[in-house]
């Protein structure tokens, strides 16, 4: 018979298994579930799990990837390259459909950003096939809106969150039931923090694109801020362009995300600068710095 | 560096705490005080809530404006649900559940007490033990929480005068003797100045105990899970139908309970049939053994029809199968709990439904009295009942397994989440 002694695990894989546990609910509570992948750090970890979830059988849905065209052209290679290691099926939709049916319209200006049209695009994807359950790879600690997201967050048959009508979430039970038309969003990875995400990912020794990793860049500093300099983004007059060492902490749109000057070129050294930073990721995120609630109004019409 | 990451890091432990209090307890400003002296408030954040303490016309950084989230709350200044923060020390990591205190709210506290270690209870050093006290207490208990941590603030308010924070721990004391809970402590601090908060107070020597962090570090928290009883709720079932794999068949899932071992004998619910474990596969490696709360996936010798919803237990100790089962039951929804009413019901990963067959008693979380004149359960309300399921539920009484004995109930039309159960 069992001794009863103690045991522990740390809490990484205490998390890792919260997570797991979340996505297999997933699995079996939902017909038809896809996993939002962007090729940023957080949804390859989520991946990951999934992966480490159905072990041996293969990940039984699906991953989404909402294309913006603004994408950096390492995340694109850097996801065919994982698909085809892994087996598993990426369906790709792009934003700029979504534009030329007149679905979604382009921003003009210097500071265009299509991060608010990928919310039309998903929406759509989701609707094409049916999916009734997006797994995103969103984490609490990232924005105040997010704090209080659940793990399974339910949306209205328009795609929207209503932060104020939330199911209460106890223990590890998971409440999925919906009507026809309504579907969940579903944030496997809620409890992790930016710290937890790296240092599993050197636990794990995971493969992520080398824009993490410290790199020659031509830049555009901008504001105090620095884009990667490409043609999605116009100069304005008072732009100035300069080769730098940089790295990028969170990647999305070329257009909005500001890389950091990093010698960093490991894991080890990510995560030693990562506990020295000052500032959160998403400090180098255009697209939230718009307004005090610019996460939580994106998600009540139905952002990631 | 990377030695550091072997000892350092990785070595980490989790800890999730809960924090209960009203606005004017202080807990923002407490929760503020921990993530500002531990560094997890990164300069971008600071710069936020300074500009909107100045924007607000305060005079000091209102560090409360760090864990008000929605825009609602930020108008009214109320914490209306559970929020999430985070921070790490070299020790641990820490997932706080922050819920707003006020009787309105039991639900959220009663939330974010289902998943905690530790519960943080706030007491204003001015006022002493109040009635939200005594109901903080109360349900602190009922949710089974292990370990709770009494903070009598404001002490600066009250000169650091050990007399008032005696006669408050006396009085708490007093009160809540009738309650199941074991371990319990109490610390004078001062979240406004950070007294014993992460440092050390320098006004209040005749204290001798730990500070707060010190005991959200090092508090033994390795025993919260239930060891003994093995408990495997079956989750989803493995089949790779490849060729490597043929006739794999695994079993997938999180440990409720116990340790369970490759070569055991085990006994799979409903069939009652017995088997041995034939592997616990990981992606990475197979184990010798895992426990709770691991996820795992585990084979078994022989061919047994299994399926979501099942258990695997150790053979020769059984949860009860019963489909008449007591409960507390915290009541979440605007829609008061109807007697004879039906709902569906989820129990670890098994679904059924119940229909209400008795309302015993509710309680009066205010004076821990038992009412049994009134028996309209509303929102907020705690009460125990009797119901009877559809199936048999395998379970265990929630003092003894959180998991196993804990369960929702679900409106039928609106699919909403409308009861928290507790076994009995």
């Amino acid at each position: 018979m069992t001794q009863t002694t103690h045991r522990n695990i740390n809490h990484l894989r205490e998390l890792e298994s919260e997570s797991m546990y979340v996505i297999r609910e997933v699995a079996a509570q939902f017909e038809k579930p896809a996993l939002l992948f962007s090729g940023g750090k957080d949804s390859i970890v989520m991946f990951h799990i999934a992966v480490k979830a159905f072990w041996p059988a293969k990940v039984p849905f699906p991953l989404l990837h909402i294309d913006t065209g603004h994408n950096f052209p390492e995340t694109l290679t850097f996801r065919d390259e994982l698909m085809e290691k892994t087996g598993a099926t990426c369906i790709v939709r792009l934003v700029q459909d979504s534009i030329d049916k007149g679905k979604a319209v382009e921003e003009t200006g210097f500071s265009a950003s299509r991060n608010k049209l990928q919310t039309v695009t998903l929406l759509d994807a989701l609707e094409e096939f049916k999916f009734d359950a997006a797994m995103g790879g969103g984490r609490r600690d990232e924005e105040k809106a997010r704090a209080k997201e659940r793990f399974f967050s339910h949306r209205d048959e328009f795609g929207q969150w209503d932060p104020k009508n939330q199911r209460p979430e106890l223990w590890n039970i998971f409440n999925g039931r919906k009507r026809m038309g309504e579907h969940f969003r579903v944030f496997p990875i809620s409890n992790w923090t930016e710290m937890d995400i790296w240092q599993y990912i050197y636990l794990e020794k995971i493969a992520i694109p080398n824009l993490y990793f410290t790199h020659q860049r031509d830049m555009i500093i901008r504001d105090g801020v620095f884009l990667a300099k490409c043609d999605h983004i116009p100069l304005k007059e008072s732009d100035r362009v300069a080769n730098m060492q940089i790295r990028f902490r969170t990647i999305g749109d070329m257009t909005c995300t500001g890389g950091v000057e990093s010698p960093a070129s490991s894991l080890e050294e990510i995560i030693e600068e990562v506990a020295a930073t000052h500032t959160t990721e998403r400090g180098t995120r255009f697209d939230d710095k718009r307004s005090e609630s610019a996460m939580e109004d994106r998600k009540k019409e139905g952002y990631f | 560096m990377s030695q550091d990451i072997q000892t350092g890091y990785l070595n980490m432990e989790l800890l999730r705490f809960t924090t209960a209090g009203s606005v004017d307890d202080g807990k923002s400003t407490l929760i503020g005080r921990l993530l500002y002296d531990s560094k997890a408030i990164f300069t971008d954040q600071m710069e936020a809530i300074e500009e909107a303490s100045k924007r607000r016309g305060e005079e000091h950084v209102n560090l409360a404006l760090l864990t008000d989230g929605l825009r609602a709350e930020r108008e009214q200044g109320i914490t209306i649900d559970v929020a999430y923060r985070y921070f790490a020390t070299p020790k641990r990591k820490f997932i706080i559940a922050d819920t707003p205190g006020h009787i309105q709210y039991t639900r959220n506290m009663v939330t974010g007490a289902s998943t905690a270690n530790v519960a943080l209870i706030l007491i204003d050093a001015r006022q002493g033990v109040l009635e939200q006290t005594i109901r903080h207490a109360f349900i602190a208990s009922l949710l089974n929480i292990p370990h709770i941590i009494v903070c009598v603030n404001k002490m600066d308010m009250m000169e650091y005068s050990e007399e008032v924070f005696e006669s408050i721990r006396v009085a708490y004391e007093t009160i809540t003797a009738k309650l199941d809970i074991h371990d319990i402590r109490f610390i004078p601090i001062s979240a406004l100045h950070g007294d014993n908060v992460v440092k050390r107070s320098t006004k209040m020597d005749w204290y001798e105990g730990p500070t707060l962090m010190y005991l959200l570090e090092n508090i033994h928290i390795a025993n919260d899970n239930n060891l003994v009883d093995g408990r495997f709720p079956v989750q989803y079932i493995v089949r790779p139908y490849s060729d490597q794999y043929h006739d794999y068949r695994g079993y997938a899932g999180r440990i409720a309970g116990g340790i369970f071992q490759k070569g055991e004998e085990v006994t799979v619910l409903p069939s009652g049939l017995s088997s041995k474990i034939k592997s616990i596969d990981t992606y990475t490696d197979e184990l010798h053994e895992a426990f709770a709360p691991q996820s795992v996936t585990i084979t078994l010798e022989d061919d047994i029809d299994i399926s979501r919803g099942d258990m695997i237990v150790h053979k020769n100790n059984e949860p009860n199968v019963n489909q008449d089962i007591e409960l507390m039951i915290c009541w979440l929804n605007e829609k008061p709990l109807a007697l004879n009413g039906k709902y569906h019901l989820k129990h670890t990963t098994s679904d059924a439904r119940c229909i209400i067959k008795e309302i015993v008693y509710k309680v009066n979380i205010s004076t821990m009295e038992n009412a049994t004149d009134d028996k309209s359960v509303k929102m907020n309300d705690i009460a125990r009942i009797k119901i009877r399921t559809t199936k048999p539920l395998f379970y265990d009484s929630y003092k003894k397994n959180r998991i196993t004995g804990s369960l929702v109930l679900i409106d039928e039309g609106t699919n909403e989440t409308v009861g928290a159960g507790m076994i009995v």
